[in-house]
């Protein structure tokens, strides 16, 4: 389904003159991690919303290798704040299980209890996915997100809200996610997780592509003056000295 | 103050013995209630769902015409009713006029907007809620309807119960369809008017005795199913304290 084509795609709100995406133009290929890194209001969010189909851009293109509403059906998506249905983890994952509807009701038991295992949420399998902690409902949103397999998992931030304990257990299961058949595009503006994780980074800034390059690279040698800025932690400062 | 202790008496005397006619009184009300919620639920539910996810021409007026029936003096919807149904009305040759039938239709009239408005809310913010989730699943609005329904049942049969107490509280208009003709139409609450206009108040105070015991019962219910999901995340909040 691989490359992903963003051709000159900008996205805007009728009621501000300031685009939000910018004359986005890129290519982004299967393998490796890729990181969209940036600070706050950058347009990572809408970058993934528009990847996954959520929302359509004002002007230009996004396409895939394969027709759009095909490659759709191989996604999924975590948010930031994992938005569950209020019933019990087990049905949660069920939920997702039946939309696809490619299993038999034994097929779809035999995938949930390997999932929760995995995701070390087997003792919650019964319980109310509203009363599992916040780092337990943001497992339960990526085991629900990975139990149909998707090609493409689009994560928007889904660590910032956690503590450190529950960041690390979701580092673990994307490392080990990662080595699979699925590509992982994260947004983030934790520079250490993307350290860990990025094969790739995609630097936005104000709603433009700034680097598109190999993570490495990136953190060693970043091309642009913003990105070197950000590295050092002075974006934002530096934005919020201009302003005064 | 005598009249009022021996009326009291009597009513008990009615409710303890189980007397016929006033078990009969009962039951109709019960079977006409009943029945004009679940026709209303089996209405309001689904269109109530539909206002809350779908935008289309003329929703708003919809929306606000569900509003102001959900205020309507039943006295009018009655009239109305009336109108349609007796004789010489576009539907008077169902006969439905004086029949519980007629009494079920006022009833429905009136408990629908009651359940849709509630349904449109709750399911309006619940989407607002879920949508990008659901979509980013590849679950339409329209596969969502049952799985916002099921996800907000305790707000919803709150709706339905709130629709129960307006159906079994009514009398205006299942009077005015009904006629209040004894071992046909006549329930509660038009039994205690009539009742109360013949000066036979033990009777009446029967029947409201059952009437508010059913209002508690409905109201008990409800406060149940809303607060079993609090008690339940409370007790586990309280555990990580």
């Amino acid at each position: 389904m691989f490359p992903l084509i963003f051709e000159q795609v900008s996205l805007g709100l009728n009621s501000q003159p300031k685009l939000l995406l910018d004359s986005i133009n890129v290519r982004i290929e299967k393998a490796g991690t890729l990181l969209i890194l940036g600070p706050n209001g950058a347009g990572k969010s809408l970058f993934l919303r528009l990847a996954h189909q959520l929302i359509k851009p004002t002007q230009g293109q996004i396409s895939w290798a394969i027709p759009s509403k095909l490659a759709r059906q191989q996604q999924a998506m975590v948010f930031q704040h994992p938005i569950l249905l209020n019933r019990s983890a087990y049905a949660n994952l069920e939920f997702a299980l039946k939309l696809k509807n490619e299993h038999t009701k034994i097929e779809q038991q035999h995938l949930i209890e390997a999932m929760l295992e995995q995701m070390n949420l087997q003792e919650h399998a019964k319980t109310s996915a509203n009363v599992l902690s916040f780092g337990e409902q943001q497992k339960l949103a990526l085991a629900r997100a990975m139990i149909i397999k998707p090609k493409v998992l689009f994560l928007d931030e889904p660590t910032a809200s956690l503590d450190p304990s529950a960041s690390y257990q979701i580092e673990q299961f994307l490392s080990e996610v990662a080595t699979t058949s699925t590509k992982i595009i994260m947004a983030s503006h934790d520079l250490n997780q993307a350290k860990r994780l990025a094969d790739q980074v995609l630097f936005l800034h104000q709603g433009k592509i700034l680097e598109h390059t190999e993570a490495a690279l990136f953190f060693k040698k970043p091309q642009s003056k913003l990105g070197k800025l950000f590295l050092a932690g002075e974006l934002l400062w530096k934005d919020n000295r201009s302003l005064l | 103050m005598s009249d009022i202790v021996d009326a009291f008496s009597e009513a008990w005397q009615l409710i303890l013995q189980l007397d016929p006619a006033f078990v009969e009184i009962v039951l109709l009300s019960l079977k006409v209630s009943t029945i004009s919620v679940a026709i209303a639920t089996l209405i309001g539910l689904p269109l109530g769902s539909a206002l809350g996810l779908y935008r289309f021409p003329g929703q708003q007026f919809i929306n606000i015409a569900l509003n102001t029936l959900m205020g309507f003096p039943p006295v009018v919807v009655g009239l109305l009713l009336y109108l349609l149904i007796s004789r010489s009305g576009p539907f008077g040759v169902f006969e439905l006029l004086f029949t519980p039938t007629a009494m079920i239709i006022a009833q429905v009239i009136l408990v629908t907007p009651i359940i849709a408005a509630l349904t449109r809310q709750t399911i309006q913010d619940t989407w607002a809620h879920y949508h990008e989730q659901l979509r980013s699943m590849g679950c339409s609005a329209t596969r969502a309807i049952p799985t916002l329904l099921w996800d907000k049942r305790a707000t919803l049969i709150t709706a339905v119960l709130a629709g129960f107490g307006r159906a079994s509280g009514e009398v205006g208009a299942v009077m005015i369809v009904g006629g209040n003709i004894d071992h046909v139409t006549r329930v509660m609450t038009t039994a205690i008017a009539l009742e109360v206009s013949k000066g036979d108040l033990a009777l009446a105070l029967g029947l409201g005795v059952v009437l508010i015991t059913l209002s508690l019962i409905i109201n008990t219910l409800g406060y149940c199913l809303q607060s079993s999901y609090a008690l339940k995340t409370h007790s586990v909040l309280n555990s990580f304290r």
